[in-house]
């Protein structure tokens, strides 16, 4: 009687541990998401948690998500908690979670943590974000070809040099396509403040821009730009509900790919630390279907661009370029590398204003 | 049918206690209503309110987290407000003391020593009091409103600490990313309960609610901004001077933000960057008035709101309840607070077509 106790107990702990070992079921997976902004931004949140929709759809685990958390003290707090509520793994998507992401991952080996936008990696903590300035390229070559001003108004958000990389992107294009075009730059030092936003596309519309890009996460440049009877970009998302004359097309984020395949590797065990960065190609940044006004020969030519990019046949800092001063930074026939990419802090030609600093 | 407010005699000063508590319990009430409409159960989502952030010891500790800047500010906010005297701009001379203190820990950032902690704290209050001197300086001298140019600051503040941490400040070893290098230790806060966040601050904010209580009720100057904010004639006559109270208070809760700052840079953040508060110079409006402007009183309310931030957390995780409930909470906390002392200084009396003419 005792032996079989014994054996049944030896066989159930066998059991269990073979259970642990093997692949993890979705019931057993939670994933978890910190956003800095409302789920209902519309702009870049609110494409993060669709990325957190189709995990939920796809893979059937449980997920569950904190807004609008601030990137101060708060931010640690919120990510411990979801870290020590048995979450697996978990995504920050602000670049100012990235100390408080770090110190939590170290604190918690065990669980997996995504950083977006950010450059601190550890054994357990993998940074990804999107080459959005791809995306610039094309609605940069759309707005050359649409422009009667030839004055662009852009809203940046904060001077980093992810928004200047896709300033410059998007004025290379443009200046590719038109010249004597010019991009002049508002920043609000937000990422999302309708009225904030909305007054500095009447700003620019004010000082003669025809077009208006965004770097910032609200539709109201867009509603402005209707009202006001210009054109302009959707930005993270595609926007045409509030602007359904004036988008032309917008520069859509898509994390859903990216979220299904790294929780999917939590559960099937094989999750590593890695950077990510990704554009067209493996489909993190796609564009939305283009607006009316765009001609059939704008679409094409845009199509093209799409096309070349993906492929890499073309690269959106291809040289020669010239700084503002007009001072040769790559010649012809080289382009930029991702390690000045990432560190760009300076405006390529036909950007008017100088750089806040 | 009109209504009409006439002030009672005396008002209750049991009832004036109370109203706090009241006030709380038709928050919860109210709060179960709303939680039943958007289909949540109300006994669940009031424990992941109210209890769950508080089942573990790091809870605790954050809740003394969270509450440390509300408390610091809150303290000093209600004795002027007791005087008359309204320093909205709170949030500004926060930024102003994380700015100054922190900058101390930049410019020693490769200097280690038990002198430098202190010296923060000096300069991040001394920050404070300078954005504050603003206000006071104007309204003594130009009869400016304190209100306007205290809030119009804050404006001032954010841009000022984001054009140091995008510029000359910003990390050299940070990709041209908008944050200051990371304090050394000698720059940080200690710790003071282990496997938390709780940090020296609180102790300071403790110090802070003792303090001003022996101010308010065994000083000169207290007593002097106790009858300027109640009778002001009175105050006049007996030849205290309104705008000494002005700077008094100003400088008081302009350095208390500055301290308030400089815990939270010193502290949990660690480090300087564009946004180190959410707002926490605007929220401790609410904590000293449902502290009763009392020390006592403003510790509890601090912690009070302070879990009604912790808690919006956890009902989000674990509820899936939007962020925006948090805010309900808090607004509906002040409402009800506001709505039962107007009752409790007033009654109501129907006003009929042919009403009696105001006194």
């Amino acid at each position: 009687m005792q032996k079989r106790t014994l054996i049944r107990a030896l066989a159930g702990a066998a059991l269990s541990a073979s259970l642990a070992m093997g692949a993890a079921q979705a019931e057993d997976v939670k994933a978890g998401f910190v956003y800095v902004g409302p789920v209902g931004d519309h702009g870049w949140t609110y494409r993060h948690d669709k990325g957190r929709l189709q995990v939920e759809e796809e893979l059937g685990v449980e997920t569950s998500f904190v807004e609008s958390v601030a990137e101060g003290a708060d931010a640690e707090r919120v990510i411990r908690k979801l870290a020590s509520s048995g979450h697996n793994i978990i995504f920050t998507t602000s670049f100012g979670y990235m100390n408080p992401t770090l110190k939590v991952a170290k604190q918690f080996p065990d669980v997996k943590f995504e950083h977006a936008t950010g450059y601190k990696r550890h054994d357990n903590l993998s940074t990804y974000s999107g080459r959005f300035y791809e995306g610039r390229t094309v609605i940069g070559a759309i707005a050359g070809h649409m422009t009667k001003t030839g004055v662009i108004g852009y809203i940046a958000s904060f001077p980093i040099p992810e928004v200047i990389r896709g300033i410059n992107a998007f004025t290379l294009a443009l200046r590719n396509v038109n010249p004597d075009a010019v991009v002049k730059v508002v920043w609000v030092n937000t990422w999302y403040d309708p009225g904030k936003e909305g007054d500095a596309a009447k700003a620019l519309i004010d000082q003669g821009a025809d077009i208006i890009a965004q770097h910032t996460d609200s539709p109201a440049p867009l509603q402005v730009a209707e009202q006001r009877g210009v054109y302009a970009f959707g930005q993270a998302s595609d926007m045409k509900a509030f602007a359904p004359n004036a988008q032309l097309t917008a520069i859509v984020d898509d994390w859903g790919p990216y979220y299904v395949s790294r929780v999917k590797a939590v559960m099937d065990g094989n999750w590593e630390s890695m950077d990510t960065w990704d554009g067209f190609g493996p489909g993190m940044v796609v564009m939305a279907p283009y607006g009316d006004a765009v001609p059939e020969n704008v679409r094409a030519i845009a199509d093209e661009i799409i096309a070349g990019v993906t492929d890499g046949s073309i690269h959106p800092f291809q040289g020669p370029i010239k700084n503002q001063a007009g001072e040769q930074v790559i010649g012809e026939g080289e382009a930029l590398d991702d390690g000045v990419l990432l560190g760009m802090n300076y405006y390529v030609e036909g950007v008017q204003g100088e750089i806040p600093q | 049918m009109l209504i009409k407010l006439v002030r009672r005699p005396e008002a209750s000063r049991t009832m004036a206690l109370l109203s706090p508590l009241i006030a709380l319990a038709l928050t919860l009430l109210a709060g179960i209503v709303l939680f039943m409409f958007m289909g949540a159960n109300p006994g669940e989502a009031l424990y992941a309110f109210f209890i769950e952030p508080l089942t573990s010891l790091y809870g605790w500790g954050e809740l003394g987290v969270k509450a440390t800047p509300l408390v610091l500010i809150a303290m000093a906010l209600s004795i002027g407000f007791r005087a008359g005297v309204w320093n909205i701009g709170a949030e500004g001379q926060l930024t102003l003391g994380a700015i100054c203190g922190g900058g101390v820990a930049l410019w020693f950032h490769d200097t280690e020593g038990f002198w430098l902690l202190p010296l923060m704290v000096i300069c991040g209050i001394l920050g404070g009091m300078a954005w504050a001197a603003i206000p006071a300086f104007l309204r003594t001298r130009f009869n400016a409103n304190e209100i306007l140019v205290s809030l119009m600051l804050t404006y001032v503040a954010t841009l000022f600490l984001s054009y140091l941490v995008h510029g000359p400040w910003r990390d050299p070893d940070g990709f041209n990313f908008p944050e200051s290098r990371v304090f050394n230790d000698s720059a940080t806060l200690p710790m003071i309960l282990g496997g938390t966040r709780l940090h020296f601050g609180w102790l300071l904010a403790l110090a802070a609610v003792a303090g001003v209580w022996v101010l308010m009720a065994r000083t000169i100057i207290g007593f002097q901004v106790k009858v300027i904010g109640e009778a002001p004639a009175a105050g006049r006559y007996a030849g205290f001077s309104i705008n000494r109270v002005i700077w008094f208070t100003l400088m008081l809760s302009g350095g208390a933000a500055g301290l308030a700052g400089l815990v939270e840079v010193a502290g949990p953040i660690g480090q300087l960057q564009p946004s180190i508060s959410p707002g926490y110079g605007f929220t401790a409006i609410i904590v000293a008035f449902v502290g009763r402007l009392h020390p006592v009183g403003v510790l509890l309310a601090g912690h009070l709101v302070a879990l009604s931030y912790l808690g919006g957390e956890s009902a989000q995780i674990t509820l899936n309840l939007p962020l925006a409930v948090t805010g309900v909470f808090q607004g509906m906390l002040l409402f009800f607070l506001l709505a039962c002392d107007v009752l409790i200084h007033y009654r109501i009396r129907p006003a009929h077509a042919v009403a009696v003419r105001e006194a």
